[in-house]
């Protein structure tokens, strides 16, 4: 057949991004969502599976990459960042998406958070934020409320939350923002526009575990779009998350400083230059 | 809803679809979220709420003789997603087959309220018409789910206890 008269593909679907394994997770649990968002986002932006690569650490949320078409990679917990930062810099033609928990990014993995907005990869990272470790059993996390009384922390812990949002912003990520799983639709524009914007992007996308925080449930009625576009400027959008009620949705800053792409890439090695290197 | 779904029949179609098809994935996804946890009785309750779905959603298609949705700007209903597509936080692994059919007729009852606000808001007459329709539809479908509901067990009062349960922090 004459390739010029080949029928143009019709634009792929969300189906089109989720694999044949069916997630684990509680049903109820936010992250099915956040699975639909990601996929209807690839949709949306019609990548190719195959030029998409979906890297996580540990945790319920960090499944992810097994449920999607694309390349995967089901890392070491929390250091998902550090091996999407890799595979960015060494494949640049790839669009790394990296995905996660509150556990995996901010405890153990905290420090790679930090240095990954610095470094500002062209990367996407979505956390499913459900302010607590739900594989290991419903430890408070580093975004669990003070006062959460359960029995692993009687009381509370006592401790200040941290704020993803704010740390993001101070260490130099490019974009972020606020989702809501209950809300695929909207998590998936918000995902497809981080996508889209150069450098790190972070979103974090407020995923309720409803087996150890039933009471997440009620986010439903708490969340809200944010009252204001996004902004360029770091300081005014700092004020803004700082003081906003940490139930505002959507694109809250968009910078523009230019991705770190890494050192010039050498010509390509051959396999026999390779083990020169390594030779004793 | 959306004004967009009322300005044209075929903006009124795409809505109406969109809305099934969705609703018919919510199903499937929880179908399968409950084969993964045993609870066969309801995966088969939800897979064959998703295939009515997917069957209206079918029907619409060949009515209006589209093979493809056409291009439509995006759709924004009221809420997060459209009103007959289950909230994705409203299952327990425990549930059972009563609890399923309760939810489908909220989705039911979601539609009716939604096509007959549609019908108030449109001015284009055609896409008023199709809307009653719809509205007239979908009340048989909350008769029809009422009925099935009729013939399913109630649930236990201690539906959700479980005897080992995953949660051990309260
Ligand atoms: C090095 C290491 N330390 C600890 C663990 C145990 N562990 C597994 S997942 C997890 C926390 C998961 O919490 P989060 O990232 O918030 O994900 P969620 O399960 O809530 O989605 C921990 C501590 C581990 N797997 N590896
Ligand atoms: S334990 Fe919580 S986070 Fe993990 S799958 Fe269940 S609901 Fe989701």
């Amino acid at each position: 057949m004459d390739l010029a008269e080949a029928p143009a593909r019709a634009p792929r679907t969300a189906a089109a991004y989720k694999s044949s394994y069916k997630p684990i997770w509680c049903p109820g649990c936010g992250d099915f969502s956040v699975l639909s968002a990601i996929t209807k986002a690839l949709a949306k932006l019609d990548l190719t599976p195959e030029n998409v690569a979906v890297v996580s650490g540990i945790g319920c949320s960090s499944r992810i990459p097994a449920y999607t078409s694309c390349y995967g990679f089901h890392g070491v917990h929390g250091r998902a960042l550090a091996a999407a930062t890799g595979l960015k810099v060494a494949r640049p033609d790839l669009t790394v998406l990296v995905t996660g928990g509150d556990g995996d990014g901010y405890s153990i993995g905290g420090n790679h958070f930090l240095h990954a907005c610095r470094r500002n990869v062209d990367l996407t990272y979505v956390v499913m934020d459900n302010h607590v470790y739900g594989m290991t059993k419903g430890q408070p996390s580093p975004t669990t409320e003070p006062d959460w009384d359960s029995k692993l922390s009687p009381g509370g812990t006592g401790v200040r939350a941290f704020h993803p949002l704010v740390i993001a912003l101070a260490s130099g990520a490019n974009f972020v923002a606020r989702a809501f799983s209950g809300d695929p639709n909207g998590t998936a524009e918000v995902i497809a526009q981080a996508i889209v914007h150069p450098g790190f992007s972070f979103v974090e996308v407020l995923s309720p575990c409803v087996t150890f925080r039933p009471e997440q449930r009620d986010w439903k009625d708490a969340v809200h779009p944010a009252p204001v576009e996004a902004t360029d400027d770091p300081a005014r959008a700092a004020r803004r998350i700082m003081t906003d009620d940490g139930f505002n949705l959507g694109v809250l800053y968009k910078g523009n400083r230019a991705p770190y792409k890494g050192y010039p890439a050498p010509a390509r090695a051959g396999v026999a230059d390779l083990e020169k290197e390594f030779e004793l | 809803m959306t004004a967009d779904a009322a300005s044209s029949l075929d903006a009124f179609f795409a809505a109406a679809i969109a809305m099934e098809e969705e609703a018919a994935q919510r199903y499937e996804e929880f179908a399968d979220a409950m084969d993964t946890h045993n609870n066969a009785e309801v995966a088969s309750m939800f897979r064959r709420l998703a295939a009515v779905e997917a069957r209206h959603a079918d029907e619409l298609m060949a009515q209006r003789g589209w093979t493809a949705l056409p291009l439509m700007p995006r759709i924004e209903f009221e809420g997060c997603e459209g009103p007959e597509t289950t909230p994705a936080d409203a299952v327990h692994y425990l549930m059972t087959p009563w609890h399923a059919l309760s939810l489908a007729l909220a989705n039911e009852e979601r539609a009716v309220r939604f096509f007959e606000q549609l019908a108030r808001s449109t001015t284009d007459e055609t896409v008023r018409r199709a809307a009653l329709e719809f509205k007239a539809e979908e009340e048989e479908h909350v008769v029809l789910v009422r009925e099935w509901m009729g013939r399913v067990e109630k649930p236990p009062v201690d539906w959700a206890v479980d005897p080992d349960p995953p949660r051990y922090t309260d």
